[in-house]
């Protein structure tokens, strides 16, 4: 009689069930069970994978452009002489002219905190970003962008985005099941800031583009409409999208797709104030330093209004959107895009799902045309190995990719391997002139350390896969790991169950394996 | 009872006659590799090189792979591919990495779109930029060297020296010789063919693995044997062994390459190549090497391996 403690069995046992319950959702829907099918990859499920760098320097040289303007306001109210002062993408420097002023300066100054390095050498004061100033901005923003991605593209909360942040300045968005790939980036692509500034009537965009010269304080700006048209604007933010309540797409008096908006009490008050003492001058709608439109005010406007300007129904929805959703911190840059269409996906299930289907069947052909009853007991291993992964994946969540699938395939393959060694071990004690059972028990034994050394090393290779691959790659590396342990467990106790049992129950003489 | 079985049960083939064709075969073989990566190089992938790559399916009747180049070329985006992409509908366009930074990849995959969007679905859209590219392909060489130094590093361990050091010449062949195998076929050089190469080490060691593990187990079965003569006589006990397991892994690989899609060919045909030459490179490289030095016979002898539960 071959043994077979019965804690093995038990092990048996519970494994098998346990890979049963947990591939069971993949086969069939149970209603009430908690548990869950496998997590397709982008890959075969379609959808849209971006990896974005939020433009940090962007943020730095806007916020030290504010500053220097903050600065200008605080000297001017105090009425200090000063000249040169200038911000680029690194600081802000200025000089007075005159040293007298030293101490207003210093308590202009004095306000900088902690994420800013403030020196004055040789009469040129420079104020720059500290490094743990530049650090809490850069998280600040990366946070924030994530915010109002998350809002961008799920504003329902329904679709699953996987949003994340990766290393110190990128985003990771992964958004499954969309059609139209364009459209992700669309809603992405603009920061969404928008602003109303008066516009500075003294002289015509033409004329300020010709002469190249800008009354201070205006600024010149292209249209948003592709109509060549310039516009010199006040610099002054009059009110801006942040004091948005809401904004819905709509049509405007002529059916043309327009924006409607209402904004918050604080924008509301200040709007009523603009427009009511400047009837008669245009207001220039601006998004993304491009101007929409500039109408002019014919009344005063309080709460509610309306934004007209070139537009097809799907840009003013999506604009509406990014409306609501707010204004990026920073503007993002696309470095990685891999995108895959739904009908793409489900061929590739479906060319994953025969490749593996044939294997198998080749595989099992094989070894029971080599190994015969025993053959078929591997083959039995195999098939209670595929239902081990399909549990092992569904139950830790793991991404099944295309390439997840070929590891599968490949770990049928390979899974044999231990069968064949355990096999051939037997093989050779038979020819050794052992009998039935002590051959059984010979080959099992000298195998295994066999089986472990090629296990362990294969699953090494996988283990590094994981760590140093991305993407697709990982999938293929996750199913490979988990078929190296699943496939150790049904050679050495599975298999080697079944085979006990047969034995035990037929008792034959001899042994051909 | 019938049994397949593709080498006889007392298998005796002369290795140590073959040996010297195998070193010739393989100096042959990395010399090719070697001469073919450096003279035609890579065909890289975006994932690497940067790029965009974009598959699209003919919303009637087939492809027209002639009119879309012409359409393109015109476009100046550079260098332009386009290729059917396992039938005759699908075609895989290549645009090369674009001047300038990542908007002007984006812009590009824009227009490409709008101009094929009347006659074509898009199904498959991707784009690396120059940043990612560098990246992943630090990330890749990265990969492989520190795989094959864990192996290494557990050969060592588990066996001495000199085995550790034939397992990793047998690795270098396999791994150089799969990468001139790309290089020859002109096969795609990208992200997946790293995890193939990865797998490749994986299966040739595990099958290196399985023939020294007998060795060093004949060492002490056969105490008063040549060193040689318990090389061949391992080979040969373990060469049904190898053949059934490479011919299942292959048939499971074969099914993959004719079913498993366009996407997974290439990646399969790879791994193909690779169990061929991962076992050959076992019984060649890994065993041929260790004819030539010294290996130690009392050893390691007792603590890593059970004792047998049954005496001779």
């Amino acid at each position: 009689m071959l043994q077979f403690e019965a804690w093995k069995r038990l092990v048996i046992l519970i494994v098998c069930l346990a890979g049963l319950l947990a591939a069971l959702p993949n086969v069939v829907s149970v209603p009430f069970y908690p548990g869950k099918s496998v997590n397709l990859g982008l890959d075969l499920r379609g959808g849209s994978h971006l990896l974005l760098r939020t433009d940090i320097n962007a943020v730095v040289t806007e916020r030290l452009s504010d500053i220097a303007e903050g600065i200008r306001i605080s000297f001017r109210e105090e009425k200090v002489r000063f000249k040169s002062l200038t911000s680029d993408e690194n600081s802000v420097s200025f000089s007075l002219r005159d040293e007298g002023d030293a101490s207003i300066r210093d308590t202009v100054l004095s306000e900088f905190d902690d994420d800013f390095v403030v020196g004055t050498q040789a009469g040129t004061t420079i104020i720059a970003f500290s490094d743990s100033g530049f650090l809490e901005l850069q998280s600040r923003t990366v946070e924030q962008a994530i915010e109002i991605i998350r809002r961008r593209l799920d504003p329902d909360g329904t679709k699953e985005p996987v949003i994340q942040r990766q290393g110190v300045d990128r985003i990771l968005v992964q958004v499954p099941g969309i059609d139209d790939p364009e459209r992700v980036k669309a809603l992405l692509g603009r920061t969404a800031r928008l602003t109303f500034q008066l516009v500075d009537m003294r002289i015509t965009g033409a004329e300020a583009k010709s002469s190249g010269r800008v009354p201070p304080g205006s600024v010149l700006l292209e249209s948003a409409s592709n109509d060549g048209q310039s516009y010199v604007v006040e610099k002054r933010v009059m009110v801006s999208g942040d004091m948005l309540e809401t904004a819905s797409a709509g049509f405007d008096q002529n059916n043309s797709p327009a924006i409607n908006f209402s904004l918050n009490s604080i924008g509301a008050k200040k709007f009523a104030t603009v427009t009511g003492s400047n009837i008669g001058r245009p207001f220039a709608i601006i998004l993304d330093n491009e101007v929409v439109s500039a109408p002019t005010i014919r009344a005063q406007i309080f709460a509610n209004g309306q934004i007209t300007g070139d537009f097809s129904i799907q840009e003013s929805n999506d604009l509406a959107l990014v409306l609501r959703a707010g204004a990026l911190p920073a503007p993002l840059t696309v470095l990685e895009e891999r995108s895959i269409g739904p009908g793409l996906g489900a061929d590739s299930i479906a060319a994953g799902q025969i490749a593996a289907i044939v294997g198998i069947i080749l595989v099992i052909f094989y070894i029971v045309l080599s190994y015969g009853i025993y053959g078929a007991m591997a083959s039995a291993g195999l098939l209670v190995n595929l239902m081990l992964i399909l549990g092992a994946l569904s139950l830790i969540q793991a991404t099944l990719t295309l390439p997840g699938i070929a590891g599968i395939v490949l770990t049928m393959g390979m899974a044999v391997d231990s069968n064949v060694l355990i096999f051939e071990r037997i093989r050779e004690e038979l020819r050794r002139g052992r009998g039935v059972r002590d051959a059984i028990k010979a080959g099992y034994s000298r195998a295994i350390s066999t089986i472990m050394d090629a296990n362990l090393t294969t699953l090494i290779a996988s283990i590094l896969l994981y760590i140093f691959g991305s993407g697709p790659v990982r999938g293929f590396s996750v199913t490979l790991g988990i078929g190296i342990i699943t496939s150790l467990f049904t050679a050495i106790l599975f298999t080697r169950f079944l085979i006990v049992l047969w034995i035990n129950a037929k008792k034959p003489k001899t042994l051909v394996i | 009872m019938f049994r397949l079985k593709l080498i006889p049960d007392n298998s005796s083939f002369p290795f140590l006659n073959l040996f010297k064709f195998g070193f010739v075969f393989s100096a042959i073989l990395i010399a090719l590799s070697v001469g073919s990566f450096l003279y035609q190089g890579l065909n890289l992938g975006i994932d690497f090189k940067g790029g965009i790559l974009i598959e699209a399916k003919s919303k009637q009747g087939s492809a027209d792979v002639q009119r879309l180049r012409a359409e393109l070329g015109e476009m100046s985006f550079g260098e332009v591919s386009i290729q059917l992409f396992g039938a005759e509908d699908e075609v895989l366009i290549r645009i090369q990495k674009q001047e300038g930074d990542e908007q002007a990849q984006v812009q590009v995959i824009k227009e490409v779109n709008a101009l094929i969007s009347d006659g074509y679905t898009v199904r498959r859209t991707e784009f690396v930029g120059p940043t990612i590219g560098a990246e992943l392909t630090q990330k890749g060489i990265l990969a492989v060297v520190s795989a094959l130094a864990a192996i290494m590093i557990y050969i060592w361990f588990r066996f001495e020296w000199q085995y550790s050091i034939a397992a990793i010449l047998a690795l270098s062949h396999d791994v150089i010789s799969t990468i001139g195998f790309f290089s020859l076929t002109s096969f795609e050089f990208n992200l997946a063919t790293i995890a193939a190469i990865l797998t490749i080490a994986g299966y040739s060691i595990n099958d290196t693995v399985v023939v020294f593990d007998r060795i060093r187990e004949n060492f002490r079965r056969y105490k008063s044997w040549e060193q040689n003569d318990i090389i061949n006589k391992s080979l040969n006990e373990t060469l049904s062994r190898t053949v059934m397991t490479s011919v299942t892994t292959a048939l499971a690989l074969i099914a993959i390459m004719v079913f498993g899609g366009p996407v997974l060919r290439d990646f399969a045909a790879a791994m193909l190549w690779g169990v061929l030459i991962g076992t050959y490179s076992s019984i060649f490289i890994a065993a041929g090497v260790l004819t030539y030095v010294a290996l130690n016979r009392s050893g390691d002898d007792t603590a890593d391996i059970p004792k047998p539960e049954f005496e001779e």
